[in-house]
């Protein structure tokens, strides 16, 4: 059996064990730190789509998890007061479902992304990282100035929503949806990066002139991975508006950007379970440095530079070597 | 009706021009060979079929369709595949990514590949960069034949590599051209085994086609003067 394989599996046993060890020694906060750790990985791996198949730098993907969030908490804004999204040319009521905000966000996320793609994928390079963050930037002061819900101090939702069949207040039961939609997520990239697309998509990354002349043209291939991306940031975003039950304009911000592009640095670009090993990597040293120095980000810019150094691959690279890019 | 029909194409690299007159045709099943001395244009001509380079003047009619508007990816799409110079595979990919990432519907897919080059069945899950010289140009062959392509082009198919695997190289079209009917555009220098699979040949001097007819009608007085060095 591959390193990676083995490394893959652990990484879903020690995520499956520490809620389950908290559950047990009833540290419901450490539940909910390893739900965050699952909500950023879900997130990672979406940009690492992007990213880490296509060569795509993009450091707006806060747009999408802030579109992910902001879709939460509007309808569940509307649910909780009772009025109506829309009443003109038809009514759209609130919801409180979560498999309908999660079809939501990533329906939204996605025809946001196929907007933004189709404009941002004309330029390649820094132009490109610019670009994208000028468009979440673009989001984070719509959503300062918005005041219906709630502007710069952000929305409120003072129930969680609902998960047919389970009490989604239970941290550990939010913990397990998050879980089994993170394996989905997984599942589902790991067979589009093996698929036709996916892999045209990396052979894109390597040379456009030669995918050309097998007849994939570069900018369909980078803009369905930039949407499938966006899409999954978003239903990570929504995922993260219902662990914090609270939306605000920091989701679109550029340090959210950031933090998820650190996610895939870190645990290695192009794995298909680097993010989830950086987003965990991250939340540990959050939680770790944080409780010795509120300036813990200095801790982590030294890790991160010893990444980038000394393990391009990140953790996965340096423990599993460099075995298949997309692999 | 020819399959490909080339009609005084020219063509420049910035403002130096490279083709000033080049005229071919091929028709459905046959195997042209383009040749030439280094230099003389036959890369480029391949690069203005693919696309990859823009004509300024003349047409290019591929199935009864004009080319002028298409951009690469799009010739490839009609129906042409192409072996380029250098293989050139992607070498962040294993043999089967690499051959998956091309495939389109149609005869030819994975097990397709693997009978006519049996090598990349070994190979597999090796990844492209591993591969010797022959084995990338089997791959990369095996590429262009995963597009399901009605032209398949060669260019250099068999440069730098050892005499044995050039052997398997020719025996491979030879058999493209027996059992499938496929149009096929090879450049080459080896006379010899031309010979052996070419029914037409054009000749290219200084970005202009001199000769064009059956390549059993090339002399030797044509091939000293044209080709010889």
């Amino acid at each position: 059996m591959k390193r990676e394989t083995i490394l893959n599996a652990a990484l879903l046993l020690i995520l499956l064990a520490i809620p389950l060890w908290a559950q047990s020694a009833d540290e419901p906060f450490i539940i909910t730190l390893t739900t965050r750790a699952v909500i950023f990985a879900i997130a990672g791996v979406g940009l690492n789509f992007a990213l880490g198949f296509g060569g795509l730098v993009s450091f707006g993907h806060a747009a999408f998890f802030g579109i992910g969030g902001y879709a939460m908490g509007i309808l569940a804004y509307h649910a909780q007061t009772y009025t109506p999204l829309m009443e003109w040319p038809f009514v759209i009521e609130g919801t409180k479902s979560m498999p309908v905000i999660w079809l939501v966000a990533i329906i939204t996320s996605a025809i946001v992304a196929v907007a933004l793609g189709a404009l941002s994928l004309r330029t390649s390079g820094v132009y490109f990282i610019m670009i994208t963050l000028a468009f979440a930037q673009m989001f984070f002061f719509f959503t300062i100035s918005w005041p219906t819900y709630g502007g710069e101090d952000g929305l409120s939702i003072y129930i969680r929503n609902d998960f047919p069949g389970l009490n989604t207040m239970d941290p550990i039961q939010f913990y397990a949806i998050c879980y089994v939609i993170l394996l989905l997520v997984l599942f589902f990239v790991y067979r589009a990066a093996h698929s036709p697309f996916g892999l045209a998509l990396s052979a894109a990354r390597q040379n456009e002139d030669r995918i050309q002349a097998i007849g994939q043209g570069p900018y369909r291939l980078y803009l369905t991975a930039y949407v499938i991306s966006g899409a999954i940031t978003g239903l990570a975003g929504a995922l993260f508006a219902d662990l914090n039950r609270f939306v605000s304009p920091t989701m679109f911000s550029w340090q959210t950007s950031g933090e998820i592009m650190i996610f895939v640095i870190l645990g290695g670009v192009g794995r298909v379970f680097g993010p989830v090993a950086g987003a965990a990597l991250f939340i540990l040293l959050e939680h770790q440095l944080g409780g010795l120095s509120e300036f813990w980000h200095i801790y982590l810019g030294a890790i991160l530079l010893g990444v980038v150094l000394f393990a391009r691959g990140g953790l996965f690279g340096f423990i599993a070597g460099r075995e298949v890019a997309h692999d | 009706m020819s399959l490909l029909k080339l009609s005084h194409i020219s063509a420049f690299y910035g403002p130096s021009q490279a083709l000033f007159d080049v005229h071919l045709s091929l028709e459905e099943g046959q195997v042209l060979a383009l040749m030439g001395r280094n230099g003389m244009g036959k890369s480029t001509t391949v690069k203005v079929i693919c696309r990859m380079l823009k004509n300024r003047g003349g047409s290019i009619m591929f199935d009864g369709r004009d080319m002028a508007r298409l951009k690469s990816f799009q010739a490839a799409k009609s129906g042409i595949g192409l072996v380029p110079e250098g293989r050139r595979c992607f070498s962040n990919l294993t043999v089967h990514e690499n051959l998956i990432a091309a495939s389109r519907p149609g005869e030819w897919d994975f097990a397709a590949v693997a009978r006519l080059f049996p090598r990349l069945e070994e190979r597999r899950d090796q990844l492209a960069a591993s591969l010797s010289g022959g084995e990338q140009q089997m791959l990369a062959v095996g590429r262009a034949l995963m597009t399901n392509p009605r032209l398949l082009i060669l260019d250099e198919a068999t440069e730098g590599l050892a005499p044995v695997v050039r052997q398997e190289i020719w025996a491979a079209i030879a058999r493209l051209k027996a059992e499938t009917g496929m149009a096929i555009l090879v450049i080459d220098k080896s006379l010899k085994e031309l010979g052996t699979v070419a029914d037409t040949a054009v000749i290219v001097e200084k970005g202009v086609s001199v000769w064009h007819g059956d390549f059993g009608d090339l002399t030797p007085e044509v091939t000293d003067k044209y080709l010889g060095v």
